[in-house]
């Protein structure tokens, strides 16, 4: 019996596949989906850019031919922009006189910037000083914008944090405040501009205020919930540990909410750069927004594009880095034990404070 | 019922039961649940009366089950106990102490997993330890020290996500007893372990009461669970949930699987099965047994 075996065939996938419901990916097939979340909506980008035949609904005239043929499209001038059916009418009108053509490419409209031109314009807009004098480098313009997102949201949680936690542990907060907090989440934070710019004048102030407006009440409202859903069986077993009231806020529904409150800030500071755009068109304009505005103004479209991506990255950059840094802050969530053993390190390198005293203690007794 | 098999009565103490019974009666109470009663005022006119006028004992280094069909307020009473829940009459003192609102010297093991997710198993045991006033290092060396006793000191630095669920209650049962409460309640802490794990934790259990002085209350569906472990068990019948008899296990010390089997074993079970699925309402009332107890 020593022939061979016959060679396994191979057996279908037994692997949950790409469409199982509600199953993990496959690593491999997970990186390859996560990088074509990207890929996909470049490449659509790429085709109706590069691509002459697709959409491309205007001509750009190179030449427009013999100039001095009157017509009713005679006014066609070199780098126009004109409809495809109006430089065909022109071409039609030269061809009846017999003189030379107008020659030209097809191209999208303005707004529409190819990938290599708001690529070539993120460049420069950083590298070219602003065309006026007194206007911002774009990157001056984008810290400007984070200083305000900055100090917009860190006061919003300052006060939001904090009242949502008492408002989701006590039930008397709760309908104390809720109710208001719901009315007034209902009214769009840019329609307290005028207000803002009245009261605290045409500085930052009243930009940080409309972010403060845009996120806390939302904050207060979602920091509640998230309290809230705290499991009252960890409570009750603190209480049976021995646990005072004020110990349950401090040791029990904090740290168990802590990772939650975490991933809802990180959320709102998402909303929060959505009020920034109309907060810094109010009063002074400042900021990526002004940025924005003043180059839309000079219709270089492709500094408007270069500037919303930037937006764009920054957003999603610090995203990233705060679930990055989330990972380490709650290991008991992700396993990643770094920064605890990082500390615990860290506490052996400092000498316990009884060995210190053990030492101090002679030199002491020797001075008295 | 039983033809096959002739059982003692659970009534029947052999002599060395019969003297460790006396002597549990001769100790001092810990808990005495007098008179307790719990309505639970719905949206209809009657109220849901969930327990009504349970009455017993417990002594100190004793063991004791309370067992009885669903519905018949086993976890409404534990929780009046333990302080989480308040009686609509009578009522339950500590040391004679009346109970009012949780407090360390009821320790708790719940059915479900409760310990922090966000400590280690180390921190777990010395949460209670800490909210005492314990200075860290003190409280270290007691929580270590318990660990060692559930055998799990090589886990301490763990969190809680990362162990089965027999040993997430070993470390329930360790922060609970590193208080040193007076009382260990245990809410059907083994209910939701798989058989094997069940049957290891309670051998452990009984290690940990034959060692340490503690006295439990502990309730439980399981009528093994109760036979096994259990030095009187308090049977409560449902709607409402009242005492139908309580029962001095007469299974001998120290206890082991083998005596699943022994004539006093089958026999106490035999009874808690006639009073648990007896239609309720017939047959004698509780209070005699009460009396007797």
């Amino acid at each position: 019996m020593n022939r061979p075996l016959a060679p396994v065939e191979k057996s279908p996938r037994l692997g949950p596949g790409l469409l199982a419901v509600r199953e993990p990916l496959p690593k491999r097939a997970s990186f390859v989906a996560g990088i074509l979340a990207f890929a996909i909506p470049f490449a659509l980008w790429c085709v109706i850019s590069y691509v002459p035949f697709v959409w491309h609904p205007l001509v750009l005239v190179h030449d427009p031919g013999d100039t001095s043929v009157r017509g009713t499209y005679s006014y066609l001038a070199q780098g126009q922009l004109v409809e495809r059916e109006v430089f065909a009418a022109r071409n039609e009108e030269l061809r009846r006189a017999g003189k030379k053509l107008a020659t030209g490419e097809r191209s999208n409209p303005i707004y529409l910037q190819a990938p290599h031109a708001v690529g070539r314009a993120m460049v420069t807009a950083f590298t070219t000083p602003p065309p006026r004098d007194g206007d911002m480098w774009l990157h001056q313009s984008l810290w400007k914008s984070c200083q305000v997102i900055f100090w917009g949201f860190l006061c919003a949680a300052m006060l939001g944090v904090p009242l949502g936690i008492l408002c989701g542990t006590f039930s008397l907060f709760s309908r104390l405040v809720e109710p208001f907090v719901d009315f007034v989440r209902y009214m769009p934070a840019p329609v307290f501009g005028a207000l803002a710019v009245t009261i605290l004048g045409l500085a930052d102030e009243p930009k940080i205020a409309i972010i403060f407006v845009g996120t806390f009440f939302q904050m207060v409202l979602v920091v509640a919930n998230t309290t809230r859903s705290v499991d009252p069986a960890l409570l009750h077993a603190a209480q049976t540990l021995g646990t005072s009231r004020s110990g349950l806020i401090r040791h029990v529904v904090i740290p168990s909410a802590l990772p939650a409150l975490y991933r809802d800030m990180r959320i709102l500071i998402g909303w929060a750069w959505t009020y920034l755009v109309v907060a810094e068109l109010i009063g002074e304009k400042s900021g990526i927004s002004a940025f924005i505005y003043q180059e839309q103004r000079y219709r270089h479209f492709d500094n408007v594009y270069a500037a919303i991506a930037v937006i764009g990255l920054v957003g999603f950059g610090v995203d990233q880095l705060l679930a990055l840094l989330g990972r380490y802050l709650f290991p008991w969530e992700s396993g990643n034990t770094g920064l605890v053993r990082l500390a615990r390190g860290a506490r052996r390198l400092i000498p316990e404070s009884s060995r210190l005293l053990a030492r101090i203690a002679p030199i002491a007794k020797a001075r008295t | 019922m039983n033809d096959l098999l002739t059982l003692p009565s659970y009534l029947d103490h052999p002599p060395e039961i019969a003297e460790r019974i006396t002597e549990l009666r001769a100790r001092p109470s810990v808990m005495c649940v007098d008179g307790l009663t719990r309505e639970f005022r719905g949206s209809g006119a009657a109220p849901t009366v969930a327990l009504s006028n349970v009455s017993f004992e417990v002594r100190q280094r004793e063991f004791i089950s309370v067992i009885g069909p669903s519905g018949c307020g086993k976890s409404t009473l534990i929780r009046i106990l333990a302080g989480l829940d308040y009686p609509t009459g009578g009522e339950a003192r500590l040391d004679g102490r009346a109970i009012r609102g949780p407090g360390a010297d009821r320790g708790m093991v719940f059915q479900g997993y409760t310990l922090f997710p966000w400590l280690s198993v180390l921190g777990n045991v010395m949460f209670g330890l800490k909210m005492k006033g314990m200075t860290g290092r003190q409280a270290q060396r007691v929580a270590r020290d318990w660990l060692e006793r559930v055998s799990l000191g090589k886990f301490a630095e763990h969190y809680p996500s990362q162990l089965s669920g027999g040993m997430k209650q070993r470390v329930a049962i360790a922060r609970a007893l590193a208080n040193e409460p007076r009382i260990l309640l245990m809410d059907e802490p083994f209910g939701a372990l798989d058989a094997q794990t069940r049957s290891a934790m309670q051998a452990h259990l009984l290690e940990i009461c034959a060692r340490v002085d503690v006295t439990v209350l502990f309730i439980t569906h399981d009528l093994d669970e109760a036979v096994y472990l259990s030095d009187r068990i308090v049977v409560l019948g449902a709607h409402p949930g009242r005492v139908v008899e309580i029962i001095d296990v007469p299974v001998t010390r120290p206890r082991g699987p083998q005596q699943f089997l022994s004539g006093h074993f089958l026999a106490t079970k035999k009874r808690l099965e006639e009073l648990i699925h007896r239609p309720h309402g017939d047959g004698p009332a509780g209070d005699g047994e009460i009396a007797a107890a």
